[in-house]
């Protein structure tokens, strides 16, 4: 089901009483979710990501905008109408009930020509649970079982029902880190099979860039970017999403431009053709640093990592106030006793913004 | 290892000595006294030890017509008040201006006087000579006869007794209620939302097994309290239980140590253990019940 959002937009009266002006946690969302994919929600903590979820599932109401799933507009729809499936963060499985009583409790809510008869609700329950690879514990208590499965049961209780729409809400963050990792290939795999349009909220970005087709960056309740997450990555379109995205982070040197060349610390370290002379932040990937000794960037050496496949080198930067991290080839060798290292950057791997706007430059040709 | 359960005990001692003294050996001696025949608290003697004292107390009219009132009084009260609770806790859960506003008041009868309260009960529903009272109007004025219900027919006595009983124990379990349900996570009612849950079945599915607990509780103390009334008579009938016959269990105890008929601690410790064995009894089945409704 293809997701619409058209000029969507949610103010909260705010918290604090003495101000006045509201909270806009949802500013001006227009964007097209195409159906059959997995969309990320990407952004810190209290950018909006949750309130855009619950606004698609109908949890929450906007001030202003439209919803629509295909040709259907459900914005003024409550969410029992919308045909969601919705798993949230804590997964709120009824704790008195046993697995497959969690999961044939959607069913058992359908009343007329919907309901499904006993058998057929087993059978349905079963295979989400089936799908959901949950089917041998169907008679346990959700205390009984570990926060991997409770997320299982929880999403196989948001499909049981057919749902149009998968949204889930922070759906790895109460897992420890492995089962992070076979969590997210296991939503993965679940939206292949079932084909149906997921969303999922997340603050961390190597999840949402690791299983998403699509991954959507938010800051303080505005779309920043919305893209393939390694177009995002390669191409961010402000410093915000640079920064955003990557572990380890990008490095973020001030700098300037003059006649076409960038300057750091006074030194052209690269060429930037087309771009107007003027102040700017160069945010440098850490994969975008060859070590080469007659490189232009000299660094100080704070030490080096060596990680077996690739070698990990902090060093210092005038222009930089935090240390800056490359990442390099594992055979690179530096000889001991090395106090300085040099630099030439890869000129995609570099993206420069305005100082003041923070927008990105493009040079000419890219 | 042995020091420090030396140790242990000692930090102990404070609580043990005075449980002892003013908990278990008076209970012991209550259950000594109701063996003891004839015994005589001012001259410290007894004629023998058997089971006279319970024979006669389970003989007495006055014991059976307490028994009666307050089996009466527990099975009406407790399930009413509860539910009456549940259905106020539920209203006020619901309600978004004014909540605490509501909340406070329908505390207030929990922070006021029993006797107070009493009197105002008797107000209300006391005929005199010079007025029907306020309830007996409203009778007559939807054309119904009226009726003493502090000295007329028993079932009139018996039911202001309980309203007046489900009126004071109510707050505290409207209070107990409320943060019940106020403390049930909000995502599961969400989630019932999403699943399109009616309404009947988020209050039966999800709200009553999430507060079960807290309901448990109320029943079992709720019982135990009741079982235990007596205050709340004296203060609508007055000190002469046994003439208004409405008696209670620990009234008949009460009197039978210090009433105008008291002097036998042999009877009134008879009647306390019979009110343990019952109240003991009805909490063991309360939480046999409670326990397999859990699992």
């Amino acid at each position: 089901m293809k997701i619409t959002l058209e000029h969507l937009t949610k103010r909260f009266p705010n918290r604090n009483k003495k101000i006045h002006e509201d909270v806009i946690a949802v500013n001006d969302f227009t964007f097209e979710i195409p159906d059959g994919q997995l969309i990320g929600l990407l952004g810190p903590s209290g950018c909006g990501k949750s309130t855009a979820l619950n606004l698609i599932c109908g949890l929450e109401t906007p001030t202003s905008g439209r919803i629509r799933f295909g040709d259907d507009d459900v914005t003024d729809l409550p969410p029992e109408n919308r045909g969601v499936g919705f798993v949230f963060q804590n997964y709120a499985l009824y704790p008195h009930l046993t697995v497959l009583g969690n999961i044939l409790f959607p069913l058992e809510n359908l009343r007329g020509k919907d309901r499904p008869t006993k058998e057929q609700m087993l059978e349905r329950a079963k295979e989400a649970a089936r799908l959901v690879q949950i089917d041998m514990l169907l008679e346990r208590r959700p205390s009984e079982l570990s926060g991997g499965q409770q997320q299982r049961v929880a999403i196989a209780r948001a499909l049981v029902k057919m749902p149009r729409v998968l949204l889930l809400d922070e759906p790895l963050s109460n897992l420890d880190a492995r089962l992070r990792l076979q969590t997210r290939e296991e939503i993965r795999r679940i939206q292949r099979e079932t084909r149906i349009t997921t969303i999922f909220v997340t603050h961390d970005q190597e999840e949402a860039m690791s299983i998403s087709d699509g991954i959507v960056v938010m800051k303080e309740g505005v779309v920043q970017q919305i893209g393939k997450p390694q177009d995002v990555y390669d191409d961010p379109v402000n410093l915000f999403v640079a920064k955003f995205l990557g572990t380890p982070p990008i490095n973020v040197f001030t700098g300037a431009v003059r006649t076409g060349k960038l300057l750091l610390n006074g030194v052209p370290v690269m060429d930037a053709p087309g771009v107007p002379d003027g102040e700017v932040y160069a945010g440098v990937r850490p994969e975008g640093f060859v070590v080469d000794a007659n490189g232009p960037l000299e660094t100080s050496l704070i030490q080096v990592e060596v990680m077996g496949r690739d070698t990990s080198i902090v060093a210092r930067h005038p222009s930089n106030e935090n240390a800056i991290r490359a990442i390099v080839p594992g055979e690179t060798r530096l000889p001991a006793g090395t106090r300085e290292v040099r630099f030439t950057l890869k000129p995609n791997k570099v993206h420069l913004f305005r100082r003041d706007t923070e927008a990105r430059l493009r040079p000419a040709g890219a | 290892m042995l020091k420090r359960s030396w140790k242990g005990w000692l930090y102990l001692l404070p609580a043990i000595a005075f449980l002892g003294v003013f908990m278990v050996y008076p209970l012991i001696d209550v259950l000594v006294y109701s063996f003891e025949e004839g015994y005589n608290s001012a001259s410290q003697t007894y004629f023998g030890v058997g089971l006279y004292n319970y024979r006669y107390v389970l003989r007495d009219p006055y014991f059976l017509q307490a028994v009666r009132n307050t089996f009466l009084i527990v099975i009406v009260t407790v399930p009413l008040s509860t539910a009456i609770a549940l259905a106020i806790s539920l209203g006020l859960n619901s309600i978004k201006p004014l909540k605490e506003l509501y909340q406070t008041v329908y505390f207030l009868p929990y922070v006021t006087n029993t006797l107070a309260v009493g009197l105002v009960f008797m107000i209300l529903f006391k005929k005199t000579a010079y007025t029907d009272g306020m309830i007996n109007l409203l009778i007559r004025l939807f054309g119904g006869q009226s009726v003493d219900f502090i000295e007329g027919p028993y079932w009139a006595k018996m039911f202001v007794m309980c309203l007046y009983t489900i009126w004071v124990v109510m707050p505290f379990k409207v209070l107990i209620l409320t943060s019940a349900l106020a403390s049930v996570n909000q995502d599961y009612y969400k989630a019932a939302r999403v699943d399109a849950t009616p309404k009947w079945r988020i209050f039966t599915k999800i709200t009553l097994p999430m507060i079960s607990p807290m309901i448990f509780y109320l029943v079992i103390t709720g019982f135990i309290g009741a079982f235990k009334a007596y205050s709340d008579e004296v203060a609508l009938f007055g000190t002469n239980l046994n003439a208004a016959g409405m008696n209670t269990i620990v009234g008949y105890v009460y009197d039978m140590l210090y009433g105008d008929s008291g002097g036998y601690p042999s009877y009134a410790s008879a009647a306390a253990l019979i009110l343990f064995s019952i109240v003991l009894t009805i909490t063991v089945i309360n939480l046999m019940v409670s326990r397999r409704q859990a699992r």
